[in-house]
């Protein structure tokens, strides 16, 4: 049989689930699919955008690769527009002038945003928010700006304010309607929203139309109200919702809805029979559906189509949860009770803890019709079971939406829901594919939405399906297991607790009691972080060396060829002179190679283990202590020369660095915590990019949280601001042992903090106004610490019995012969495996 | 009857460490001996040099038990060896070569294995 072929014109999130859908119904036998994208980069994930301000690459945003579309059989022609399309000749032709032929075609160009038709809209640093291309460009603007608006307080809106945020621009949303998000919420909802998202930070101008834009004053743009009130911004962001890129249908002749659209059939058929429309660019009985799931769903139903099947779009349910700003919003079925004669409402405004909650229920009471909440989604689940599954509401409907403590809030468990209740709408995933695909086997939450893709679309579903998962696993006797290792059932932060509770002082008395076997080196090295954090003894005593990861056992950093390094802490980065000079004889006299480290100290590389008690003999004795860069531990506070030296310094940060140091060297933590003070705002030190970072004030300090460099960077967060120096360190004392009770193993600040239920606002409640009465008792475990600290190294070089590790072999205190180095650059480095096998002669040192 | 090779002193009682690793040499080769009082065999040997990173750091390593099999952790990326009968539970086809170890009274010997025997006779 010929193949046909077919052409897929847009490369977008929905264009992307067409060519899963046609690949999995096994339709590329019957097509040669040629598959055109306008934007250079391959389908990704548009849900997720602002997280590529967060660090997300476009790799990681992606949906596919260019290789699976290859072994699809797809081609795939990226960064190249379609111009025109040929009804008649059944040609489309493309930007470089090139016709591609069709039998079939398909149209998922999605949307454009809508930029209103205001004068001064095409200035430079008027910018929209939609590709990765915008996102490169606001990016680009806003390093050279201090202050930023979106027009727009829609759901994009919104994200977009939040994006501008986290480039560190004093925000602003300007929205027409009088209300944010008049699509999802009602006034007072709407009102709520406007106090949370101001609170943050961002101004919120509602009721405004933008007239023109002009030069600034102050800034680069100043924009002019209706009412002739002005607002001065460096960059302006549209996202005044979307329009369907509809030209190319247009241009052809299909025939378009009213207000713009290509109009389509329940079988996702145009006004021509070869040409298939979905997502964003399609309207369907004159409506254009602006989230992803009815997209995906017009995809299976084109690809039914395109097979000869008769699967029929129905229309979408619309109802979204939201998190915007880090404030939730919800919105279920007819939210505003704007669709239904008769229909009643319940109302639960709470405006101390801002929350509000709206039913709207059929006129006898029974149904659930829509649904409305603002500042708390918790209920967003219970509520759409009972809406989507049209289940009778139980009596006292109102429970729904009280809070807990009113009355018995009826939770709605699993059990309730019916089988064909669905959980993931992306994916059309309901509760009875999940509980077959668990019956069928499947043991682990991954394991289930890899085989059923339920959460894999936008995520809204990710906690109700885990609970799904975990009830149908309880249900049928498997384990669902947070067990830290196969010795102990507990997770860390359980261990953590037993630990402190029982007094317990070794890992045989904890696995007498709570585990089994002989460990592993897994729970190991977690106790051995545990205990030091809890009792802050000398970790290489009573046992506890035969715990510790190779680095913490040796007190130095093991490196690819067996040899060591070795840092000396150096306080706030500050060295004398003659401490400079110590170190560098050292480094002499032991043939080690250095380097100057992020952290503002000094790294000695290539010592044997045998140097290692000779080297810190030599450290200790010129005053020298360890900086513990082996350690779970605090390893440096960074900071700039400050208010001492630097003509715009309005704090000392080498004095609160040098401070905060000796304050927390030594102790254990889930993790290593890397610290850093800054004179100023103009930040020279890098604090915001710290587990702490700390930046002076005219007043005080201002204190940020769980920022992160590496592989996934976040910026920290503002903790607290203008605190005075006795505040600023009880702060950070709390934070500190807060941390270490309930992280994970290996858990950085950053991801513990994207990981703690409640997030910055619960962290916040229980340091700074001790909602959970603890800070007398972690104010109490950090003066224990403080005060038994101890140098690892003295310790070690008083210790006979710990010292006798520190030979590669018993029977010879020479060095490891098969450690081989060749010089590079006026030092040594490892000899490279060809260098060691022979072939390349070495020279000796 | 395959010859063994005899024992070899290499150390002493005291140069041992409680659950962990030390290193040992009988020649040109490095080995690592493990002491489990919690284990019924209590003593282990292997060679010293990890297969994956080329370098004498075995001994270095965590030990514990994978579903009550001693294995030890090689410290650099973490390959787990039974210490057994060596092999590697990552990658099967790579395994540890196991050495005996015994004490005789305060004195501490190790010898090549038995299969390295029946290979030699």
């Amino acid at each position: 049989m010929n193949k046909l072929n077919l052409v897929v014109i847009g490369n977008g999130m929905v264009g992307h689930h067409f060519l899963e859908q046609l690949h999995e119904a096994g339709l590329t036998a019957q097509f040669n699919v040629t598959v055109i994208g306008e934007e250079r980069h391959i389908a990704y994930d548009r849900v997720h955008l602002s997280e590529y301000f967060q660090g997300k690459g476009a790799a990681e945003l992606a949906l596919g690769t260019a290789e699976q579309y290859a072994t699809w059989g797809y081609r795939l022609l990226l960064g190249v527009k379609a111009t025109a399309i040929d009804p008649e000749s059944h040609t489309v032709s493309l930007a470089d002038g090139s016709r591609l032929p069709w039998d079939k075609l398909v149209l998922a160009t999605g949307s454009f945003p809508f930029v209103p038709p205001i004068p001064g809209k095409d200035r430079p640093g008027c910018l929209v928010y939609r590709t990765l291309e915008d996102l490169d460009a606001i990016r680009e603007a806003a390093a050279s700006a201090n202050t930023g608006v979106v027009v727009g307080g829609g759901l994009l809106g919104l994200e977009a304010a939040n994006a501008l945020r986290g480039l560190n621009l004093d925000t602003a949303v300007v929205e027409f309607a009088p209300r944010l998000m008049p699509a999802q919420v009602d006034n007072e909802g709407g009102e709520l929203l406007r106090e949370k998202i101001q609170a943050l930070g961002v101004q919120v101008l509602t009721g405004r139309a933008t007239q023109h834009i002009e030069d600034g004053e102050n800034a680069n743009h100043r924009m002019v109200f209706q009412d002739g009130k002005m607002l001065e911004t460096d960059l302006i962001v549209f996202s005044a919702g979307i329009r369907p890129r509809d030209e190319l249908a247009r241009a052809c002749g299909l025939t378009l809805c009213e207000r713009g659209g290509v109009d389509v059939d329940d079988f996702c058929r145009t006004s021509h029979p070869d040409i298939l429309a979905i997502g964003e660019v399609a309207a369907w009985r004159n409506c254009v559906f602006g989230l992803v799931a009815p997209g995906y769903q017009m995809a299976k139903v084109a690809v039914s189509t395109l097979g000869g099947g008769d699967k029929r779009f129905t229309g979408a349910d619309m109802s979204t949860k939201l998190k915007l700003l880090g404030v939730d919003v919800g919105a279920i079925g007819d939210a505003q009770a704007t669709q239904n004669a008769g229909a009643k409402v319940y109302r639960y405004l709470d405006q101390i803890k801002q929350h509000y909650r709206k039913m709207v229920v059929s006129a006898d009471g029974r149904r659930l019709l829509g649904a409305m909440l603002v500042g708390d989604n918790s209920t967003y689940d219970t509520l759409m079971q009972y809406y989507r599954n049209r289940m009778d509401l139980p009596e006292q409907a109102e429970s729904l939406i009280l809070p807990a403590s009113a009355g018995k809030a009826p939770a709605l468990g699993m059990d309730a829901l019916p089988d064909s209740a669905i959980i993931c709408s992306c994916h059309n995933v309901s509760k009875g594919d999940i509980v077959g695909c668990i019956q069928g086997g499947c043991s682990s939450l991954a394991e289930v939405k890899d085989k059923t893709r339920a959460a894999t679309g936008c995520g809204g579903c990710a906690s109700q399906l885990k609970s799904l998962v975990d009830h149908q696993m309880a249900a049928m006797g498997m384990a669902v297991s947070t067990a830290i290792c196969e010795h102990f059932n507990h997770t860390r932060q359980e261990l953590e607790h037993i630990i402190r509770a029982e007094g317990i002082r070794s890992f045989s008395e904890l696995r007498d009691r709570h585990g089994k076997g002989l460990g592993c080196d897994i729970c190991k090295p977690t106790v051995g972080n545990i205990l030091a954090s809890a009792w802050n003894g000398y970790v290489l005593d009573e046992g506890r060396a035969a715990l510790q990861d190779t680095n913490d056992a040796f007190l130095a950093n093991m490196q690819k060829d067996g040899t060591f390094s070795v840092v000396p802490r150096i306080a706030g980065g500050e060295i004398t002179p003659d401490k400079l000079i110590v170190i560098g004889e050292v480094a002499r006299d032991f043939g080690l190679y250095t380097k100057l480290t992020g952290g503002q100290r000094i790294d000695l590389f290539g010592a044997r283990l045998n140097q290692l008690p000779a080297i810190w003999k030599r450290l200790t004795d010129a005053g020298f202590e360890t900086g513990q860069a082996y350690g779970k531990s605090v390893r440096t506070v960074k900071s700039c020369v400050g208010s001492t030296w630097c003509r715009y310094g309005v704090g000392d940060s080498v004095k609160l660095a040098i401070d905060l140091e000796n304050r927390y060297k030594g102790i254990r933590s889930p993790h290593k915590l890397k610290f850093a003070v800054s004179g100023c705002t103009r930040e020279c030190a890098e604090a915001q990019s710290k587990d702490f970072g700390v930046i002076a004030t005219e007043k005080g300090w201002n204190l940020y949280v769980a920022g992160n460099g590496g592989m996934r960077p976040r910026h920290a967060d503002l903790f607290a601001q203008d605190l005075d120096t006795e505040t600023l360190i009880r702060t950070i004392d709390r934070l500190m042992i807060f941390y270490i009770r309930t992280a994970d193993r290996l858990q950085r600040t950053a991801r513990w903090l994207e990981n703690l239920e409640g997030g910055l606002e619960y962290l916040r409640k229980v340091i700074l106004n001790d909602s959970l009465g603890i800070n007398a008792d972690l104010d109490r475990q950090m003066e224990q610490l403080v005060a038994s600290f101890h140098c690892e190294w003295q310790a070690t070089l008083e210790n006979p019995e710990s010292l006798k590790r520190f030979r590669q072999t018993i029977n010879d205190d020479g060095d490891d012969p098969e450690i081989l180095f060749v010089p590079e650059r006026g030092q040594i480095r490892p000899a490279s495996e060809s260098e060691r096998a022979g072939r390349i002669p070495l020279v000796a040192l | 009857m395959s010859e063994h090779s005899s024992w070899i002193s290499v150390g002493k009682r005291g140069d041992l460490v409680p659950g962990a690793g030390v290193g040992a040499r009988v020649g040109q080769q490095q080995i690592a001996i493990f002491w489990l009082e919690e284990s019924p065999e209590q003593l282990y040997a292997t060679a010293n040099l990890c297969p994956f990173a080329g370098v004498n750091i075995i001994a270095r390593g965590i030990v514990g038990d994978i579903g009550g099999e001693p294995v030890v952790a090689s410290p650099l990326h973490k390959e787990h060896f039974s210490l057994l009968d060596g092999r590697c539970f990552e990658h099967p086809e790579v395994s540890l070569p196991i050495w005996q170890a015994r004490l005789q009274g305060d004195d501490l010997q190790v010898r090549e294995p038995e299969i390295m025997q029946l290979l030699v006779s």
